[in-house]
């Protein structure tokens, strides 16, 4: 039996050989267009992965930078942002993200497979490629997330992240990325599309600008500024693990840059990983440098916080410049970083820099793509950058017009993620409150939120040695006098 | 009987401990101690402020020694932990009026250090 089967078998690939017509041209180009796409979606399925591990560099990178009593807060923080906003993006979010009109998507709510999403010659039923995608959104709806709580270390009600989380997944980023990438206002400006191609505006700005919000509601740590109203240091515990952060976030950006080319082909990521990379060194080098004439000594913090903007300046450009223009982005970025987070300190206390290195970071990389947009890279109805005029032959009001498009990109994010934020926030703080009580910063939020430290031990000596005792001496009881055996014994142990 | 009580810096510990045990007092203990001198604290940098920790990181060394021993253990500690410059540390004797081994219960200047011969050359 086994044998027969064995050569039916040899028989028909045989057969298959001899008769390759058996397939025909079209089902060969339909075969080729199915597996293209398959293997693009494996390609964002690398990317969600790798975008989000960047969850664990906001943690180990905010961790770092609060003192020993606020560490373990980090970790449930992140955990359940990310967990409530899961949710809230399946829920509603990728609806008001996706297909609609102007100012939102009416579709994709409660997102299943075989939903039809959009309406006329664009709608499509939901399949598995579809939801391939709408991970890869939530995963860059996590990070903007997780940009927002930076600025609010040490301080805020842990139900704060609860409830803003729920608006910030289900509304105030799916608003942002529908009027961007989703087909509303700002993907059509006067026949202008603006142009943010992984997310310097839609995702850092927004974070960061919602972390504005929350800080000026919230205030400053205790003993942030002194008497004479000048900032004071508040080291944060670790640069080993802020700098464990800053590489994380650094991996996990080449999926979130070079996944944003949706596709494999032509292996056009590999162009916006290497921007990615040269813009992230710039960053380093830029950050490295300004704060060492800044103060003749190299700040790691400021190091990581280099890397970070670097990052961030080139997330809108990745897809659209030259690799010349990427480390000149990522050097502005990092010269940017610390004279912003040296000046907003004076005023603002932001322990981790992510309102420079995310929210002012975020504005000059979505203003670079108008400034070094390549002609060979960008988008159709769009205009080169005005690099081009200078030194090539496209015309000023082309360039500084697709500039202005991109400056209105950086307003509406400001508006209307700082509207909604200002508003919830404002709301939590009369209704919950949103910062702890003095007595509970003091102790540190490890303790008065979560009812255990972060490090146990460098705050309560160890319970489990103090009945370990093997002797009778632990129990209470009256200790017997020596021996003369006993004392014999240790004497000739002493001699010895 | 006497208490010796050093105020020293980290790296004099490891030179002072190796000699007591070769003269015969193989017993002390040190704790990690920060304090204030003539000795300025340290600057740090951080973000762009400066940070002034007022209290440096020493050592203090403790040993307990019978009165005729005083003056070797003194002079021990300050063969190593001199240097010259300020942040040397201080030295501080004082009397100690009993002492137990808790494994025995024995009292007395014998349960101090572990020493065969009756008088030490100095």
């Amino acid at each position: 039996m086994k044998k027969r089967l064995g050569l039916a078998v040899m028989l028909a690939a045989f057969a298959s050989l001899v008769l390759p017509g058996v397939a025909s041209a079209a089902t060969v180009a339909e075969t080729l267009a199915a597996k293209t796409s398959e293997i693009d979606m494996l390609w964002v399925a690398v990317a969600t992965v790798l975008v989000f591990l960047m969850q664990a560099g906001f943690m180990f990178l905010e961790i770092g930078f609060s003192r020993q009593k606020n560490v373990g807060t980090g970790v449930a923080k992140v955990l359940v942002n990310l967990a409530i906003v899961t949710i809230a993006w399946w829920a509603i979010g990728y609806g008001v993200n996706g297909a609609g009109n102007d100012f939102f998507g009416t579709d994709g709510f409660f997102f299943h497979f075989g939903q039809t999403i959009g309406s006329g010659a664009e709608a499509f039923d939901v399949a598995a490629s579809d939801t391939m995608l709408m991970l890869f959104g939530l995963a860059f709806c996590a990070v903007s997330l997780a940009i927002v709580w930076g600025t609010t270390l040490e301080r805020i009600k842990f139900g704060a992240y609860v409830i803003y989380a729920i608006v910030f997944g289900a509304v105030i980023y799916p608003l942002v990325a529908h009027a961007v990438w989703g087909g509303g206002l700002l993907s059509d400006v006067g026949g202008k599309p603006v142009m943010d191609f992984a997310g310097s505006s839609v995702v850092h700005l927004t974070g960061a600008v919602g972390a504005l919000a929350a800080l000026l509601l919230l205030g400053a740590r205790k003993g942030k500024y002194g008497p004479d109203g000048k900032p004071r240091a508040i080291p944060g515990h670790s640069m080993p693990l802020v700098g464990l952060g800053v590489i994380i976030l650094w991996i996990g950006w080449f999926g979130f840059n070079g996944g944003s080319t949706y596709e494999t082909a032509g292996a056009f990521f590999g162009e916006v990983m290497l921007n990615t990379q040269l813009a992230a060194a710039a960053g380093v080098i830029g950050a490295s440098l300004a704060v060492w004439l800044k103060s003749r000594t190299l700040d790691v913090g400021m190091a990581g916080n280099g890397a970070i903007a670097g990052l961030v300046g080139i997330t809108a450009p990745s897809g659209f410049v030259e690799y010349w223009a990427a480390p000149i982005i990522g050097f502005v970025a990092g010269l940017i970083v610390v004279y912003a987070v040296l000046a907003i300190e004076r005023f603002l206390d932001d322990p981790v820099g992510a309102l420079s290195a995310h929210g002012l970071a975020g504005i000059w990389g979505t203003l670079a793509v108008g400034i070094f947009g390549s002609e060979r890279l960008i988008v159709e109805g769009a205009a080169p950058g005005i690099w081009y005029s200078l030194f090539g032959d496209v015309s000023f009001s082309a360039s500084f017009g697709q500039l202005a498009v991109q400056g209105l990109a950086v307003a509406f994010t400001f508006v209307v993620v700082f509207a909604i934020s200002f508003a919830t926030f404002a709301l939590i703080k009369a209704t919950i409150g949103l910062r702890v009580s003095d007595e509970e910063e003091e102790a540190g939020l490890d303790i008065s939120s979560h009812g255990m430290y972060g490090y146990p031990e460098q705050f309560i000596p160890q319970p489990e040695y103090s009945t370990g005792l093997p002797s009778t001496l632990g129990t209470g009881a009256a200790m017997p006098a020596p021996s003369p055996a006993q004392m014999t014994a240790t004497e000739s142990r002493l001699e010895a | 009987m006497k208490k010796i009580e050093a105020f020293i810096r980290h790296e004099a510990f490891e030179p002072i401990r190796a000699e007591l045990l070769d003269k015969g007092f193989p017993s002390l203990s040190i704790v990690e101690a920060k304090g204030s001198g003539r000795q300025k604290g340290i600057v740090e940098r951080y973000r762009g402020s400066t940070l002034t920790v007022n209290v440096r990181p020493k050592l203090k060394l403790e040993v307990v020694v019978e009165d005729k021993d005083k003056s070797l253990v003194v002079e021990t500690i300050l063969k190593h932990s001199r240097t010259g410059e300020v942040g040397d540390g201080k030295i501080f004797v004082l009397p100690v009026e009993e002492a137990i081994r808790i494994r025995t219960g024995e009292e007395g200047e014998e349960v101090l250090q572990v020493h065969s011969e009756p008088e030490i050359p100095a």
